[in-house]
């Protein structure tokens, strides 16, 4: 499959009246067309960051990009002027936000506001346009699309605008689909809709979706591959399968048994005791040795390097690394 | 959206009534009259003159006399101009004080916008804690004590600008800084804070990820909401800037209302002060309507008319 993104070494901190937040610390990804990628992790963990970083909506100051590459087909992001990431920005790339209660602008008509991306970014006409957008709702499932180009997002239920929003970010027929926690304000049968919505987007467009949640449950039903992060870093990638059968970080492990299972009997959740380390000071070494059952003596000393255990899986931990030994030998 | 209309023309009629009867029984609770200054007019004189503005009669009939001119909008003449009527006054003098102020409240909506517009875009930058500097002095200083100040500067000791009447748009400036001033400075701080907060809505956001121009983001995603509060307030700022007028008519001698009106009350002229009162009060309460109107248009969530359904 065709490479679409390719993520190397992002570093991006913050800098606050505290100090420094090293809110992502190294993250490298692949992305291929038409692939779903779950990024997945606790709350701080650096999943929006990087996904703003992506489409360069760092707001900056206080943000800033310190380090890395973001390959998108042939363009560099990082470094491109921002009059030629705006051209990308909803046409290429485009972003769907948590909460669709507030991602719409209340004073705008919904067919205003769907079809002013395509109007700033090619030159249909107001007809074309409209036309555009009633078929996007259709696409989306909403009811009398016609109707509703001239109602306001209040007319709307949380789950309805939700279908607008990602009407509105497949306007202009992006090749990849950021969604930030998409569903997590929707109630659960929503929830549902919504993913099921994404599968069929996906088989009618081809477009290569990001998903960034905390509900592993949604990862299951929709994800090909899944990055795990922790403490702004990705400690462990691989396929749905991989991750969730042969998961090897203590980490990922740990959520998995946090989270309701129906292929395992002992239903028992074990929620991961502690927290994550302050990101104004991140540790050396493993940043989740604090927390680590299985926590050896290098883990809080040296940054475990990444080991690959198969053509697609790959982890961030000592365990997995007979260089371990080694390296604590020679100290 | 008719039914809207007729409601609040029916309480805005009430409202009138209801100022125009205060003011009916404070005058009358001010001591004295229209004749009895150090004029020595004899007694019987003097009794014919309260008969003929019938001030003789009990206060309530006076009263009813009163609502009957306010019903027919005819005041009858000035009791010290016995020449001219209420209405001669009030549309000799109306136009030139609604010229002041209109343009009073254009420049200081205008500039207030601009400026914190501005303030909100550099935030904590040099731009923005000039504006704010600005808005505060224009907040704390009263518009009379910035009409002397401008009228010493600008007329007097540079001699840029004429220093009194309004004959001219030159004429106009120093009367409409003045009274400008303090409304520009209220309406700037407001659409800073307002914008600031706006500016980190998700919306907001979602028009970044949509690749729209920065001005379009700015000037129809957000300054369309932030100019709420600005609405919300401009009414308040209207009776303001009203009764503004009056006095910044006096310094810069301006033939407007406020003369009369200011005359009329300290010479107990009870036609003129029931007048303009009722004129003033109209006018105020029709202005705060098409704010009102203003805010619905604004925003589609406030519904004025019947349920549209979904
Ligand atoms: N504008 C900002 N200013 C300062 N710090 C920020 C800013 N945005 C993010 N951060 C910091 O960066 C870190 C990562 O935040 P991020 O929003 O990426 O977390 P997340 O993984 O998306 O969490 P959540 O699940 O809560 O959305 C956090 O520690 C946060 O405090
Ligand atoms: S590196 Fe060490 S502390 Fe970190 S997850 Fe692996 S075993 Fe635990
Ligand atoms: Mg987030």
């Amino acid at each position: 499959m065709e490479k679409l993104l390719e993520v190397r070494d992002l570093e991006v901190s913050f800098l606050t009246y505290g100090g420094e937040v090293q809110a992502v610390r190294g993250v490298s990804f692949d992305l291929h067309r038409g692939e779903t990628l779950a990024i997945v992790g606790e709350s701080g963990c650096g999943k929006s960051v990087t996904a703003n970083s992506i489409m360069r909506l760092i707001p900056q100051p206080p943000g800033r990009i310190t380090n890395g590459t973001i390959q998108f087909k042939d363009k560099e992001l990082i470094t491109l002027p921002e009059n030629q990431m705006r051209k990308i920005r909803g046409v290429d790339i485009s972003m769907i936000f948590q909460d669709p209660m507030t991602a719409l602008n209340p004073t705008l008509t919904v067919g205003n506001q769907l079809t002013e991306g395509l109007k700033q970014h090619t030159s249909v006409s107001a007809k074309q346009a409209k036309q555009k957008a009633v078929e996007l709702l259709d696409l989306v499932g909403i009811p009398n699309p016609e109707e509703r180009l001239s109602l306001y997002p209040h007319q709307f239920s949380g789950g309805m605008r939700q279908r607008i929003v990602i009407a509105m970010a497949l306007i202009c027929e992006p090749e990849l689909l950021i969604a930030d926690e998409p569903t997590t304000a929707l109630d659960v049968t929503i929830q549902a809709q919504i993913l099921e919505l994404f599968e069929r987007i996906q088989e009618q467009t081809g477009v290569a979706i990001i998903l960034i949640t905390h509900d592993l449950g949604v990862v299951a039903k929709i994800a090909d591959r899944i990055a795990v992060m922790y403490a702004g870093k990705i400690i462990e990638v691989g396929t749905k399968k991989e991750i969730f059968y042969q998961s090897q970080h203590p980490y990922t492990k740990g959520l998995l048994n946090s989270v309701p299972r129906l292929d395992r009997r002992e239903g028992k959740l074990i929620p991961i005791d502690g927290t994550p380390p302050d990101l104004f000071s991140p540790p050396a070494g493993c940043p989740f040795t604090a927390r680590c059952p299985k926590a050896m003596e290098v883990c809080d000393r040296v940054y475990p390097l990444e080991t690959k255990l198969s053509s697609t899986h790959e982890v961030e931990c000592w365990l997995q690394d007979e260089r371990a030994n080694k390296l604590l030998a020679s100290k | 959206m008719t039914k809207y209309i007729i409601k609040r023309f029916l309480i805005m009629i009430g409202t009138v009534l209801i100022i125009a009867t205060l003011t009916f029984f404070l005058m009358h609770a001010i001591p004295g009259s229209p004749f009895n200054e150090e004029r020595n007019s004899n007694e019987v004189v003097q009794a014919n003159l309260e008969a003929h503005y019938h001030l003789n009669e009990p206060l309530f009939i006076q009263y009813l006399i009163y609502l009957k001119s306010i019903a027919t909008l005819d005041f009858g003449p000035s009791i010290k101009h016995p020449t001219q009527t209420v209405n001669d006054l009030l549309g000799r003098g109306f136009p030139i004080s609604f010229e002041l102020g209109i343009v009073t409240i254009l420049v200081a909506v205008i500039s207030g916008i601009i400026l914190g517009v501005l303030a909100a875009l550099k935030h904590n930058g040099i731009i923005d804690y000039l504006a704010m500097t600005i808005a505060v002095l224009g907040i704390s200083i009263p518009n009379f004590v910035l009409a002397t100040l401008l009228i010493q500067k600008l007329a007097v000791d540079w001699d840029i600008f004429p220093a009194a009447t309004w004959s001219s748009p030159l004429h106009m400036v120093l009367p409409t800084l003045a009274l400008a001033t303090g409304p520009m400075a209220i309406i700037a701080r407001l659409t800073r804070s307002s914008m600031l907060e706006v500016l980190t809505q998700d919306y907001i956001k979602t028009a970044r990820a949509k690749g729209l121009m920065p001005y379009k983001i700015i000037i129809k995603h957000a300054l369309k909401n932030a100019l709420m509060p600005v609405v919300t307030i401009l009414g308040t700022l209207l009776a303001g800037i009203l009764t503004g007028t009056f006095v910044i008519e006096k310094i810069f001698a301006i033939p407007g209302m406020g003369r009369y009106f200011i005359e009329s009350i300290n010479q107990r002229d009870y036609p003129v002060i029931m007048g303009t009162t009722v004129f003033y009060s109209f006018f105020l309460v029709f202005m705060l309507f098409l704010v009102d109107i203003a805010y619905g248009l604004l925003d589609p969530r406030i519904k004025m008319h019947k349920k549209e359904g979904e």
